[in-house]
């Protein structure tokens, strides 16, 4: 069960009191009434689906009640950041920055430990 | 027009007790409650008006006069005011007086409270709670909205070993139901 | 209880194993009762007893023993029984503890355990050969349920599920810990001692019901001058002492999730006698630790030899854990065979307690020199360089056939036991679970943890970590503390064999088995890579190797090897299957927990619900909502019930309990705004005081749901939507307001639970109300039809709503719900004199029909606009925004043709349609029809004197008047295409 950072309760708390919202930052377009067919279908009903970095919408349905956004690894399930609804795409991590937080706070081999410790 | 009477209340959990060696459950008397939302600009005109200053940190709560506020969000507040009797609502009167914007829903009817007790009130929660309830990670104060089992409850800390479950009146005996479980296992030697 | 050293049975060894002689226990197997020590396993109390057969095997039925002496076990599956409704299949008879007055039976078999009829399978072995379902289960295909289902059934499984209900009780808890060890061995002890010290939260969890892991079996261990099983017992009891540890024993960590999420199931009440009403049989624990220390070990693994499943033959270590903690002998002519050093521990022990070793037979030509140097002292004959390959005993092993490598010099010896190990595998389950990737240990032949994917270490045995000093250097470290600890033992965990022995070669006609709980043997694997499998998934598949409720402990590293033998590979490069949770088998029980009888689900009910079942209210479920179905009176059955309800409410009146229907408080200056785009309609025209019937469309354009908002000030609407769409409507409209509309000065409540509503609906419904009412005029003229209002009911603040969804005069009554049930009672004491009834859904259903009223996701099904539902004057045609307006216009939403909604009459005004019946134009086209459309709405109308119906047809309202069909199974039903109001068509009743 994933763990997921609220950026409004400012803490951890278990999917259980959230709900996924599908991807994130398809804006409804302002002129929605005279869009054409084409650009109807690429807001309402095309999505990525990829595999690995998503952004996508979560919402804390079951504490504070809003919506945010997440950058996910959707094969590690790992969350990059969370951050709140309205703020822009957040830029993906770089591949170091990635590492460093893994590093720091996701993996934690016996390597590390062994060398902290002595 | 004919003399009908005055209708009489009725609680959710009227009659209901129970819990285990470690554990008291109780239903909570009635009080009057809002559900209160409020710009950040205008926290302070409703703070002043309703006596008690609302929290804008996260998971907590401020009481005064009888009255406690607790943050569910970052505009929303959960206003429970335990001196309330008569009919009205003094809450959303009180509210109305602030003069600044805001939106207050009387929620009085909506919830219904179970109080949680003794040395093993946190262990009977967390039978269905996900959250940690140890005292480093939700002191006394602390509140969140969260879901217990299979319904959502407002969650308050009173004092170290006591809650209070705000649970929407018709997922009260459900919630109720669970805290006894809870409550049974709670008293269980390891 | 006390009992003699004769009683505890012939394989005691005096002043052996750990047990208490003074406390025993009594308990059946097959019938037969034999006294335990408290403490025994059913393995180690049979064993006592110098029981070694114990079941039968899935496949063959061939007679099977007790293989380990943990929960690795494959073959000692067994029926528990406490008393008559607390018995349970398949558990395991080396970690099922005895107590006092528990039933164990074998299973799979039949007449009995000694003679068992389908041991015929095992001469018919040539047909179950492996990839025997996918080749035989293929056709004919009328076979499939007359024959292979049955007999698969039948196959299927070994023991028999329970039929009673479960009499006992389960819990689960959630909790939270800084550090979480799994396994309480030497590095699982020490892990918890040096983060306990550091003043983290700190859970232990082992699955045994004492601490110390390998400590059990292996006595040769010293840590910190004292024996290893001691110090692990003074380790646990100082942890216990800490405010800060939390030590559950009898508790598997069974799955290691996302996160830092554990699935720990504790076994409470099975090892007791007589559990307190109040104990839960078992606990679930939901763990969310910051980070984990894995110590789980490693499992010995067998030898793959010819005849290798005879009861008498098991691990070398389950001999040693029988012996030095149970004080049970496993034989008394113990036989060996072994491809690694610590199968001599094991026969040395046995010999220290006086039980005689045949031989150890070693197929590695050089074992180590300090363990031959042991042997000759002790006077044990050593065979290097030699193999069993063959055992013989029908119901129990009674001799081995031991030749030199290579198949010469082939002799009998007799043995009663034949203890085995082919080496250690680091029980990598819960690593591998929690997504981390292992890497190949070439020169030591097993997997190990190499790239972690979660905050999680590995220390011990399971790391592959085989130097006592540096297990406990490494697990102070994991730890996070700072521990002086010194430990001693010549246990060696690496080295060994993986793959067939000797004597299991192709050529071999007998049986080496590798996988015992689904009879899979080495043969099995090589004519799988013979038939073309070259993937150890598929592998796995089509021999079921490794696939039974032991997931293949034993069995994976060894059916690997075989693979990659015959495919000429390296291991790494045949890969290696995934480990899933649970690591052993999870009761349903501990799964549900709580979830069962009242506790299942929510059951919702009205504030009025107890005085609705007082007067004798059927209930139907909507949602999770209790809803008063019905009525019935004396004698009624449901069909008079509902009729005497419609006619009375449109005769008289009617109550109805209307608490359901979702409501929203939607407040703020912009509020009108909101509602203009939320919904088809417009807002900004409606007047404080008034209501108006409202569509809500999906951004596609489909009608989501419906309902009457009502105006109650400027900045205040009191909105209401279906009882099963509240939710989601509420979902829906936060996500617009949160995430597309923030600039809007409004807020959403949701109030569903605020109000308890009683509706009154008919004739004489403003008559009824109008004592109740205070504060407003509600007659025709100055309340007329759609309007609300706040006033005073029974001295209480109230909101009145004249509405209607029954097409007659009506009032919806909104109180505060506590004070529900008492304006209800007085409501419906005055309705009552006056002839009115209670009524229920399915009145208010039949009603609604009648008037063509529709009920969302009943007539509509997600595919339908407004205009398909004839609610096309709801849709505002001068709004330049709302969510829908461009899903309306895509072009499938505006073709001719579409399915639109209309009224059905039959021919024959006595017969009711049957909701989802499909419609066609001509019931004698050729199969398949072309379908138009589908009932959604069918009920026998009192009012009308005949049947009515709705249904969605292909251009429904250019067909009125036309003659359609609905082809049922034994008849076709004629019908005429109508406009969808039955009664009243006029509509002045409404406005009464």
């Amino acid at each position: 069960m994933l763990l997921i950072h609220c950026p409004y309760c400012e803490e951890d708390r278990s999917e259980l009191e959230f709900r996924w919202a599908g991807e994130a930052h398809i804006a409804r377009p302002e002129n929605i009434a005279a869009i054409t067919d084409e650009e109807f279908a690429e807001y309402f009903f095309l999505r990525n689906n990829e595999k690995g970095l998503t952004y996508e919408r979560w919402r804390h349905i079951h504490g504070c009640g809003r919506f945010f956004n997440a950058a996910r690894d959707t094969v590690s399930d790992r969350f990059l950041m969370t951050y709140k609804a309205g703020l822009p795409k957040q830029p993906i991590p770089t591949a170091e920055e990635t590492a460093a937080i893994a590093e720091e706070k996701t993996v934690e081999t016996w390597e590390a430990t062994e060398g902290d410790a002595r | 027009m004919a003399d009908l009477g005055t209708a009489t209340r009725a609680l959710p959990l009227a009659g209901f007790h129970g819990g285990s060696s470690t554990v008291r459950l109780e239903a909570a008397p009635p009080a009057e409650r809002i559900s209160l939302r409020v710009r950040a600009e205008d926290v302070a005109a409703l703070s002043g008006a309703l006596g008690v200053d609302l929290p804008v940190k996260p998971k907590t709560s401020a009481s005064a006069n009888r009255r406690t506020a607790l943050w569910l969000g970052p505009d929303e507040w959960l206003v429970i005011d335990e001196s309330g009797t008569g009919v009205g609502n003094g809450l959303m009167q009180a509210a109305q007086n602030s003069g600044a914007l805001h939106s207050a829903a009387d929620v009085s009817h909506r919830n219904t409270a179970i109080l949680v007790s003794g040395t093993g009130a946190a262990k009977a929660i967390n039978a269905g709670c996900p959250q940690d309830l140890s005292l480093k990670e939700f002191p006394v104060g602390a509140c969140s909205r969260t879901i217990f089992g299979k319904v959502e409850i407002v969650l308050l800390r009173t004092a170290e070993d006591a809650f209070r479950v705000e649970v929407w009146r018709s997922f009260s005996d459900y919630a109720f139901g669970l805290l006894s479980e809870g409550a049974r296992d709670a008293a269980v030697k390891v | 209880m006390s009992a003699s050293a004769r009683d505890l049975g012939a394989f005691r060894i005096k002043d052996a194993g750990r047990h208490t002689p003074a406390r025993t226990a009594r308990f059946t197997f097959d019938g037969k009762t034999y006294t335990a020590m408290e403490g025994d396993t059913v393995a180690s109390a049979l064993l006592a007893h110098g029981v070694h057969l114990v079941g039968r095997s899935f496949k063959y039925h061939r007679p099977r023993g007790i293989l380990s002496a943990g929960p690795e076990e494959p073959n000692a599956l067994l029926d528990v029984s406490r008393d008559a409704g607390r018995r349970q299949p398949n558990v395991r008879a080396t970690v099922q503890e005895v107590f006092d007055g528990v039933r164990i039976a074998s299973q799979n078999r039949w007449p009995s355990l000694k003679h068992d009829v389908g041991a015929f399978n095992d001469l018919l072995s040539p047909f179950f050969a492996a990839g025997f379902y996918y080749k035989t289960f293929m056709w004919p295909k009328e076979a499939w349920h007359k024959l292979y289902e049955p007999f698969i059934r039948r196959a299927a499984g070994l023991g028999e599920a329970p039929k009673e209900e479960d009499p006992d009780h389960y819990t689960s808890r959630y909790a939270h810990c800084d550090v979480l060890i799994a396994g309480a061995g030497v590095a699982g002890l020490t892990a918890a001692l040096s983060a306990a010290a550091t003043g983290v939260s700190v859970f232990l969890v082992d699955e045994q019901p004492e601490v110390g892991g390998a400590l059990h079996f292996d006595a040769g261990t010293t840590i910190d001058g004292q024996n290893g099983y001691e110090w692990a017992q003074a380790a646990v009891a100082r942890l216990k002492a800490m405010p800060n540890v939390t030590v559950l024993t009898r508790t598997t960590v069974f799955g290691y999730y996302n996160h830092g999420f554990l699935g720990l199931v504790e076994r409470v009440t099975d090892h007791l006698a007589r559990p307190g009403r109040d104990l839960p049989r078992e606990r679930l624990w939901q763990v969310r630790a910051k980070r984990v220390v894995l110590a789980t070990g490693s499992i010995e693994r067998h030898m793959v030899f010819a005849n290798n499943d005879r009861p008498g033959i098991m691990l070398a270590s389950a001999a040693r854990t029988f012996l030095n903690h149970h004080g049970v002998a496993v034989g008394r002519q113990v036989g060996v065979y072994t491809a690694h050093d610590s199968a001599y521990e094991a026969a040395f022990d046995l010999k220290r307690a006086g039980v005689s070793i045949a031989a150890i037979v070693d197929c590695r030509s050089h074992p180590g020199d300090a363990v031959l140097a042991e042997a000759r002292a002790l006077g044990i004959d050593v065979l290097t360089g030699h193999s069993v390959i063959n055992t013989s005993g029908r119901l129990r092993v009674s001799s081995m056939t031991v030749a030199r490598n290579g198949g010469s010099n082939a002799r009998k010896i007799a043995v009663d036991a034949l203890i085995v190990s082919a080496g250690w595998t680091p029980s990598v389950h819960l690593f591998s679970q929690s997504r981390g990737k292992l890497r190949f240990d070439e020169q030591n032949q097993r997997f190990l943890p190499d790239i972690y994917a979660q905050d999680c270490v590995s220390v011990g045995a399971c790391n592959g970590t085989d130097d006592l000093s540096d297990l406990i250097d490494e697990a102070i470290a994991a730890g996070g503390g700072t521990l002086a600890l010194t430990g001693e033992n010549s246990f060696e965990w690496t080295g060994g064999m993986i793959g067939a022995a000797e004597g299991a070669g192709p050529d071999t006609v007998v049986k080496a088995f590798v996988d015992f709980q689904h009879d899979v043997t080495a043969k099995d694997i090589r004519l799988a890579v013979r038939e073309g499998m070259h993937s150890i998934e598929h592998i796995k598949r089509f021999t079921t190797n490794g696939m039974a409720s032991d997931q293949g402990k034993l069995s994976n590293m060894h059916g690997l090897a075989i693979a990659a033998e015959m495919l000429g590979r390296p291991i790494p490069k045949v890969g290696l299957t995934t480990f899933r949770a649970p690591y052993t088998p999870v009761t349903y029980g501990t799964l549900v927990g709580h979830s069962r009888g009242d506790l299942f689900d929510p059951a919702r009910k009205t504030p009025m619900h107890a005085l609705e079942a007082a007067e004798g209210a059927e209930f139907e479920d909507v949602g999770n909502w209790k809803r008063a179905w019905y009525f019935p009176k004396r004698g009624e059955d449901m069909h008079a019930a509902v009729n005497r309800e419609c006619r009375t409410v449109r005769d008289v009146a009617g109550v109805f309990d209307a608490s359901t229907l979702g409501k929203i408080e939607v407040v703020g200056p912009d509020a009108a705004q909101f509602l203009n785009l939320l919904y088809t309609n417009a807002w900004d025209t409606l007047k404080p005081g008034k209501c108006r019937y409202g569509i809500m469309t999906r951004e596609d354009g489909f009608v989501y749901d419906d309902g009457v908002v009502g105006r109650l000030a400027e900045d205040r609407f009191h909105v209401t939507t279906t009882t099963g769409g509240a939710p989601r409507v509420l979902h829906h409209m936060e996500d617009y307001l949160q995430t597309e509309f923030p600039h809007l000065k409004v807020w959403l409540t949701s109030t569903t639970e605020q109000w308890a509503v009683i509706a009154v609906q008919g004739p004489k419904a403003r008559e009824i109300i109008q004592p109740f009412v205070e504060g407003i005029d509600i007659s025709n003229e100055a309340f007329p039809h759609m309007s609300v209002a706040e006033c005073t009911v029974m001295g209480v603040p109230s909101r009145l709503f004249r509405m209607s969804f029954t097409g007659e005069l009506g009032f919806e009554v909104n109180v505060p719900a506590d004070y529900g049930p008492a304006v209800w009672k007085a409501i419906w004491e005055r309705a009552e004199s006056m002839g009115a009834c209670l009524y229920g859904t399915e009145t208010m259903h039949v009603l609604r029909a009648e008037k063509g009223y529709i009920i969302v996701g009943q007539d509509t099904d997600g595919t339908v606009t407004p205009d398909d539902a004839a609610l096309g004057w709801a849709v505002s045609k001068k709004k330049t925004d709302y969510v829908g307006i461009r899903g309306l216009k895509r072009p499938d939403l505006v073709r001719d043709g579409r399915k639109q909604l209309v009224g059905l009459l039959t021919k024959s005004p006595d017969v009711v349609l049957e909701e989802g019946g499909q419609i066609v134009a001509d019931p004698n086209q050729p199969k398949p029809m072309t379908m138009l459309g589908h009932v959604t709405s069918a009920y026998w109308s009192e009012n009308c004197g005949r049947s009515i119906a709705l249904a969605l047809v292909a251009g429904g309202r250019s067909l009125v008047g036309k003659t359609l069909y609905v082809p049922l199974k034994d008849q076709t039903i004629e019908v005429e295409v109508t406009d969808m109001v039955f009664f009243d068509k006029e509509g002045g009743r409404i406005h009464g």
